[in-house]
């Protein structure tokens, strides 16, 4: 077994009296990531917080390796574990380097003065973080994301066993959050770190953590690895989501198709007609499409968007009944649209399509306006 | 790295050189002026220039020594303050802590001499403890339920008004001759200090700051943020005490022996800060203190020489050179809010 970083006993957390989340057993093993997710307002950052001390828990325990948490001095603490919360820090005449030095703060003595060992330390982390351009400027001028660095390298020269980090990268454009990620990712390899976060952005969740924690009412629902929690539709059971649908592949969102009697047929296939279906979405017209293979990477795109669909099975040829369906479809339109590039054995069917919309007089050519 | 390290060791002896020099100014100068050279002569042959000696030792030496020991005393408190309000413009004077002091002392005053004893220094440091502490609650309980900063400085003002307002009351209802010290005192003045007072106000306000220092290194991570700070394994319920302790105990001590002194608290950590450019608490507590010293022995000599024989009140002076500060920190952060 790996070595535990943190773990928790039956923890319920919860501000005063008001309880919020119980029954967390979570075990977040050194050198991988654990990522909660979660509705808002589910209580993700008060798991967080109690996770830390910075609330007590209100039953259960939690240890860190195999201390329990409320046995540990402040000290012992602030060694084995740094937090970064959502709390926007303000500085005066901090310059970022300053800032990351804070880090060393259980190491230093009573004055709180580096010694060689620590400044080394702190250069190391500014390096990891790739922010030694900006280590002499004031850390309340450079951007967010640069600052979100920063504060992660204060958090790397503590060197702790568990990082905390609650919605590290909300505020952060995509280039940032890649970063961030990377770095965290990075962060438990070699330092051999738990990293414990709390994310909105599923995409990101997906494709870095190891273990998820899917919080939603007063309880933990689910405490899995993505491909486990990632399926069978329980994503948008977790958000509760209606108006709209996420795709499991790709953690990305789509929205709610338009319902109605189509007037547009898309020949589709191949991922060109993506763009296609987004952009009726957008024009709020009904569309059908077809004929799409269940494999096909339009697939989630097309089935979350089309008011009709015609499938086939993955890898079969398009049978003479799924064309026919199409036909069907295609002829109760006002207009066809072709979006597929290009046609082979397995899609020859969507070519006779693409033929009896020509011939038919309502093949609509190149770009399409709302018309 | 080095030019940072240059600038403080810079600043440092600057404050320093400046301090000795108004020391020795503040001795010097007055309604009998006594050059370097007689006042040398003086402190070596007491017997050949009994005038001088006594004037030196009697009047000027106490009062330079109160000057630089309480205007330190101001503008550590002010820095404390700061921190712990995570608000710049926060002090002794704007919070209304001296003015809660103030009139505790003043009741203590009125009270003793309608009774025909006068209360010693120890008693006066304990009232005025007593009454910024009362300020300091309140100050608290609306910090608790108001997070804007620029609410909480209004309200200490107005906490500040109230209490002036009752000492007035107080001084204007006692009768008694010695009511015009009363009334210097609370308007604020370091005339009148003995050397005993001096003695028992080191005797508080230096190990008070000393303990402040000590309170570095917490309070250097609780600039980052409680939460940074309780990361750090500081155990804030007690620093918060401590710094609420120590502030207004050298507030409290400041206006039992000079009355209210306004801005240095505000002003004076402001110009070491940004003279210095950086909030660290190991270098700015210390020569905040001897920037403190310095600002109020130059506006101490200002009062007694601009108008000589009239003396002006100490606040008179102060507020000319620290309220301008306040209003510049004040534009600077809205400008400030506003890129951020």
């Amino acid at each position: 077994m790996a070595e535990s970083g943190l773990s928790t006993r039956e923890l319920s957390v919860g501000y005063g009296k008001k309880l919020i989340v119980s029954g967390i057993e979570i075990s977040a093993e050194r050198g991988k990531i654990l990522t909660l997710i979660g509705p808002n307002g589910a209580g993700k950052s008060t798991v967080l917080k109690t996770l830390c001390r910075q609330l007590a828990p209100l039953g259960g325990t939690v240890y860190i390796g195999e201390n329990k948490l409320e046995e540990l001095s402040g000290n012992e603490l602030a060694r084995s574990a740094a937090v970064l919360l959502t709390g926007r820090v303000r500085t005066e005449y901090m310059r970022c380097r300053d800032v990351v030095e804070m880090g060393r703060y259980p190491y230093t003595g009573r004055l709180g003065v580096l010694s060689a060992h620590d400044r080394e330390k702190v250069e190391e982390a500014i390096k990891k973080v790739d922010i030694e351009g900006i280590a002499d400027c004031d850390f309340d001028r450079v951007s967010d994301g640069q600052r979100q660095r920063v504060l992660i390298a204060g958090a790397i020269c503590r060197e702790p066993q568990v990082l905390i980090l609650d919605e590290p990268v909300t505020f952060l454009d995509i280039k940032y959050k890649l970063e961030l990620m990377d770095i965290l990712k990075r962060l438990a390899s070699e330092n051999n770190t738990a990293i414990i976060m709390s994310l909105h952005e599923l995409d990101l969740a997906q494709r870095v953590s190891d273990k998820l924690l899917c919080i939603k009412g007063d309880r933990p629902e689910r405490f899995g690895s993505p491909e486990e929690i990632f399926t069978g539709g329980y994503i948008e059971e977790l958000y509760g989501i209606e108006k709209g649908s996420l795709c499991e592949y790709y953690g990305t969102p789509e929205l709610l198709g338009c319902d109605g009697e189509p007037r547009v047929f898309v020949i589709g296939g191949g991922g060109s007609g993506i763009a296609v279906y987004r952009k009726l979405r957008r024009l709020g017209i009904p569309f059908a499409a077809g004929i799409i293979h269940e494999n096909d990477i339009e697939y989630p795109v097309a089935s979350a968007l089309a008011a009709k669909l015609v499938t086939e099975r993955a890898f079969e040829l398009i049978s003479e009944e799924s064309y026919r369906k199409a036909f069907e479809i295609m002829s109760k339109c006002e207009s066809v649209i072709c979006a597929a590039e290009s046609f082979g054995t397995m899609n020859e069917p969507c070519r006779e399509l693409l033929n009896e919309a020509e011939r038919a007089g309502r093949l609509i050519e190149g770009a399409f306006d709302e018309k | 790295m080095d030019s940072r390290r240059q600038r403080i060791a810079i600043g440092y002896i600057i404050l320093i050189a400046l301090l000795i020099a108004l020391v020795i100014l503040n001795i010097c100068v007055g309604s009998a002026d006594i050059p370097p050279q007689r006042l040398w002569n003086a402190l070596r042959f007491p017997e050949n220039d009994k005038v001088a000696y006594n004037i030196v030792t009697g009047l000027r030496i106490p009062r330079t020594a109160a000057a630089a020991i309480l205007g330190g005393a101001l503008a550590v408190a002010g820095f404390l303050l700061q921190n712990f309000f995570a608000n710049p413009i926060a002090g002794p004077y704007i919070l209304g802590i001296s003015s809660g002091a103030k009139l505790t002392v003043a009741l203590l005053m009125v009270i003793s001499l309608s009774h025909g004893f006068a209360a010693n220094s120890a008693e006066m440091v304990l009232a005025a403890f007593a009454g910024s502490l009362i300020s300091m609650g309140l100050i608290l309980l609306i910090s608790s339920k108001v997070r804007r900063m620029s609410v909480l400085i209004v309200c200490g003002v107005m906490i500040g008004y109230i209490c002036s307002s009752i000492t007035d009351l107080v001084v204007n209802f006692s009768d008694d001759s010695n009511i015009v010290n009363l009334h210097n005192w609370s308007m604020g003045s370091f005339s009148g200090i003995g050397s005993t007072e001096v003695i028992t106000a080191a005797c508080i306000i230096i190990p008070v700051c000393l303990c402040a220092f000590m309170l570095s290194k917490p309070m250097s991570a609780y600039q980052l943020g409680e939460e940074y700070a309780r990361n750090s394994g500081v155990h804030i319920k007690a620093f918060r005490i401590a710094l609420i302790l120590l502030s207004s105990l050298l507030a409290a001590c400041v206006t039992a022996f000079a009355g209210p002194v306004s801005f240095v608290g505000v002003a004076v950590p402001h110009l070491i800060k940004s003279a210095f450019r950086t909030a660290k608490p190991v270098i700015v507590i210390p020569a905040s203190f001897l920037g403190g010293a310095v600002f109020c022995l130059m506006c101490d000599l200002v009062t007694r020489t601009l108008f000589a024989p009239t003396e002006l009140s100490i606040s008179t002076v102060t507020s000319v050179f620290g309220a301008p500060v306040v209003i510049y920190m004040l534009l600077n952060r809205e400008r400030w809010k506003e890129n951020g």
